[in-house]
């Protein structure tokens, strides 16, 4: 093991799935003790190449050098083995165990459960010094916050004797300040000397932390730069293939009459857990109100509720003066007809029916709208040409309106179900995660249709958990922690940090507000 | 940009051909294989067993007639299975939707028969659909409403249906001339029409129910894919939460696919009480609603695959008896183990060879796609 070679190689890989080449010929080289970043839209063959290197697929053809040495990894023990660890975008711990008996969890030593454990804690609590981890070893996982359960996913590579470290995607679900606070543990691992390959699409992350950059796009590799001589914009041209705007372009709001004031509202659920707290909002015309918050923080919920998914256990939503709640028009059904269209979070659980053609998706929830129906029959004719209208309208890809909706890409059926809510013009559009596991091109798309609605003076709610779409898109931003409203602030006065730190439920004590109590 | 898009596509597509005829006849050619290999083992030879079978079923008009009469029953009772399974629900109570349906035709053909054919026809049909959409009905509701998981429910309502219709011959509707317990005789002027009244052919219980259940499947296709209620069907069938969030009420249509399921296992009764044996009996449903899961999951809950899935079994009920009949080491009990391995193999082994067969069709398509290119 020389020390110049680097800590991971690998030379021409090559990986098919049937016809689709999700790798082509990549060769990557990764320095030891450096934070390498792997940058590229949903489908570039990041997380592909990543699973070859973790060994949960193998590669058709090319090499993978470890330390300068030829490694065959061929499953995940075996690439353990080799000391490349990976903490996975969504987490494998079980919640019902202890942090320790999550980490030792396949690596128990022994037959005897308690001489494993006994172990463990000493070199765990080694770890945590080391590396500037602290966790409790004996709390139980499920009653940890995120940022800390990424840490024992972490710990738990480590503890397997990591020396390259994977990680997927780290920063989807943490706050501005979590994120920060990561990215501090790596520059400490960085330190240590151990090596760590970051992938991600979020540029900002790439230009704070790595030392080197890899761009990948549709199954290539394009570029390998040294990070601090490149720039995000440089870095966006790359992975798109084309010059993107990165800050959306719009003209100042001109808000006008309040379409949904929102009073009071509460949610209990089936547990009679408090989902949603004494939430107070308006939606005006010719505004976007953008709600921003770390994950599950009452955020689908609101949205739910507003769309009619949900009944509120108390509370008013008045739309255009009308008293939503309690009457016949608060289903789901008869707020479309109304005029309230629903992009919802998340499109394979509710936008779409993956098993559906495209054409039937977009009469998802306006399928008894007379232009879907001749008497009895649904008019396919119609729907087929209705959704090939929207596919021309929005650049969805392939355009085949009798494609099933699982075939098209994150992007195009974000698109889909955008055409479907925005064409059917409602006054208030309520949209969850508008780009969410949606390529940079069409992010840019969406942005731009969602500001051309707003200058038609629709009202419009965008609730979001990247930080930056909601800085750049909305002009209102309301945030909410645990099931309220935390605060709510122009988004020309939002800084990350303000909003970072209201993300985390504290309160802003405004000279203003103190006068008006 | 397009040659690229073109390559990052999606995954192939397995076409309509693979999915619902190679892969059901694989499974149906297993299935052969290991009865073949059963009947090897007791010493019996099974090519002449095979053409017993074959013959038995379509060999000669009769057979015909008496498969196709089968075919009828298994029709309805697939379409019935297959149209709560657009709806995600699995109706095993079909068998007692089917008894109840009986004993609606059978109250109508017992007291209402001074009415003419014309009207004892849809006013039989009628009594079938609501007795058998009601014994739905009440399962559904529980599913809709209170979460009591519907496998539960209508396995023991096929029981209970049992009980019902033993305490109804057995007290009530029992021909007070006779022993047995068993209704007496309909009048003949409210019997079905057979169908060697019309045509030329040998006597068989085959009767116009069976035009009835190839009418019922073209009505089954129009509501599935071609109606806003089909729509809603299959919506809550393949995502709940997605009809919550399109305003499609899941309760609802539970409902509704249940009742629109039981009064088509009810027109088991039409077929085999106002058509062939003219009176209410014990245990007229021979099994038809259990094998009716079988035909919808070999027929893709697609009417056209239910026919051939019904056909199937049709063939195999007449088939299988007259293979009985011929050969002396096959007895009625070796006929339903040949039954239970073809449902073992399409149904609850669906699986096994769908993804070899799915993956070797990939490696196929792509070498032709190679050369092609």
């Amino acid at each position: 093991m020389s020390e110049q070679s680097p800590a991971l190689e690998l030379r021409r890989i090559n990986k098919s799935f049937g016809p689709v080449h999700a790798n082509k010929d990549i060769s990557l080289s990764v320095d030891r003790g450096s934070i390498h970043g792997i940058i590229g839209e949903n489908g570039a063959g990041k997380s592909t190449l990543m699973s070859i290197v973790y060994g949960f697929y193998q590669a058709d053809s090319g090499d993978i050098f470890v330390n300068g040495q030829s490694c065959h990894i061929e499953n995940p023990q075996s690439s353990i083995k080799a000391g490349i660890g990976m903490v996975h975008q969504h987490f494998m711990l079980v919640d019902t165990f202890t942090v320790l008996e999550n980490i030792i969890l396949g690596v128990e030593g022994g037959y005897r459960l308690s001489e494993g454990l006994a172990a463990a804690r000493n070199e765990l609590i080694r770890l945590e010094k080391e590396y500037a981890l602290e966790v409790n070893v004996d709390a139980i996982v499920g009653d940890l916050p995120v940022g800390l359960r990424q840490r024992v996913e972490i710990l738990k590579a480590l503890y397997r004797g990591a020396e390259i470290l994977i990680l997927d995607e780290p920063t989807g679900v943490l706050t501005p300040q979590e994120a920060d606070h990561l990215f501090r543990i790596l520059d400490t691992l960085r330190k240590q000397g151990k090596t760590v390959i970051l992938i991600t699409h979020k540029l900002r992350e790439i230009m704070a932390i790595t030392d080197n950059v890899s761009v990948m796009r549709r199954g290539e590799m394009v570029a390998h730069v040294k990070t601090r001589e490149t720039n995000q914009a440089a870095l966006a041209e790359r992975m798109v293939g084309r010059s993107v705007l990165l800050q959306v372009e719009k003209k100042p709001a001109n808000p006008k009459d309040t379409l949904v004031s929102i009073r009071n509202l509460n949610y209990l659920d089936a547990d009679d857990v408090p989902r949603l707290k004494d939430i107070n909002l308006d939606l005006k015309a010719g505004e976007i109100l953008g709600i921003a918050g770390v994950s599950g923080n009452g955020q689908s919920e609101l949205l739910e509720v507003l769309g009619g998914m949900l009944t509120p256990t108390s509370g008013s939503i008045r739309f255009e003066g009308r008293e939503l709640v309690g009457s016949k028009a608060f289903t789901a059904r008869n707020l479309r007809k109304i005029g309230l269209g629903h992009v919802p979070e998340d499109r394979h659980r509710s936008g779409l029916i993956l098993s559906f053609s495209a054409n039937e998706c977009t009469i998802l929830g306006y399928h008894d709208k007379p232009e879907y129906n001749r008497g009895l029959r649904l008019d396919r004719k119609s729907m087929v040409e209705t959704c090939q209208s929207y596919i021309q309208k929005y650049d969805v890809r392939p355009p085949d309106p009798y494609l099933k909706a699982s075939g098209f890409s994150g992007g195009n059926q974000q698109k889909l179900v955008l055409a479907r809510e925005m064409e059917q013009n409602p006054d208030v559009l309520l949209v969850g995660q508008p780009t969410r596991g949606v390529d940079i091109g069409a992010i840019e798309f969406i942005h731009k249709q969602l500001i051309m609605m707003r200058d038609a003076g629709k009202a419009i709610l965008v609730v979001s958990v990247e930080i930056d779409e909601v800085m750049s898109i909305a002009d209102r931003i309301a945030v909410m922690f645990d099931g309220g409203i935390v605060g709510e602030i122009a988004a020309s006065e939002a800084t990350e940090t303000r909003l970072g730190l209201m993300m985390a439920g504290v309160r802003e004590t405004r000279p203003g507000a103190k006068e008006a109590v | 940009m397009t040659e690229g898009s073109v390559k990052f596509a999606a995954p192939l597509k397995i076409p309509g051909w693979v999915n619902y005829a190679l892969i059901p006849f694989i499974n149906l050619l297993a299935a052969l294989l290991i009865s073949g290999i059963v009947i090897l083992i007791i010493g019996d030879s099974p090519i002449v067993a095979l053409k017993v079978l074959i013959y038995g079923a379509f060999g000669y008009p009769e057979a015909v007639g008496y498969t196709l009469y089968y075919t009828t029953n298994f029709i309805f009772t697939g379409l019935a299975v297959a149209i709560a399974f657009h709806c995600g629900l699995f109706n095993i109570g079909a068998e007692g939707q089917a008894a109840l349906g009986g004993i609606g035709v059978s109250l109508v053909c017992l007291y209402f028969d001074n009415l003419p054919l014309w009207l004892v026809i849809p006013f039989a049909m009628t009594a079938a659909a609501i007795f058998g959409a009601a014994w739905a009905y009440i399962p559904a509701y529980l599913q809709a409403k209170r979460g009591s998981h519907i496998v539960i429910t209508t396995i023991m309502f096929n029981f209970i249906a049992a009980s019902i219709l033993t305490y109804l011959l057995v007290e009530v509707l029992i021909d007070p001339n006779g022993q047995s317990p068993e209704s007496r005789h309909f009048i003949e002027s409210t019997w079905l029409p057979y169908f060697h009244d019309f045509i030329a052919m040998p006597s068989t219980p085959l009767n116009i129910s069976f035009v009835y259940a190839l009418v019922l499947s073209a009505g089954f296709y129009f509501l599935v894919w071609h109606t806003r209620w089909g729509y809603e069907i299959r919506v809550v069938g393949q995502n709940e939460t997605a009809a919550r969030y399109a305003g499609i009420s899941p309760s609802k249509n539970i409902i509704l696919a249940m009742v629109i399921s039981g009064a088509l296992a009810g027109f088991v009764g039409i077929n085999e009480l106002q058509g062939v044996q003219h009176r209410l009996i014990l245990d007229f449903t021979g099994g038809y609603g259990f094998v009716g899961i079988a035909v919808a999951l070999m027929g893709r809950n697609h009417p056209i695959g239910i026919f051939l899935a019904a056909l199937l079994f049709g063939a195999l009920y007449q088939g299988g008896s007259e293979l009985a009949f011929e050969m002396k080491s096959i007895n009625k009990e070796m006929v339903i183990v040949i039954q239970g391995l073809i449902i073992l193999f399409s149904g609850a082994l669906e699986h096994m060879f769908r993804p070899k067969i799915e993956a070797a069709y990939r490696r196929f398509a792509t070498t032709q796609t190679a050369e092609a290119g």
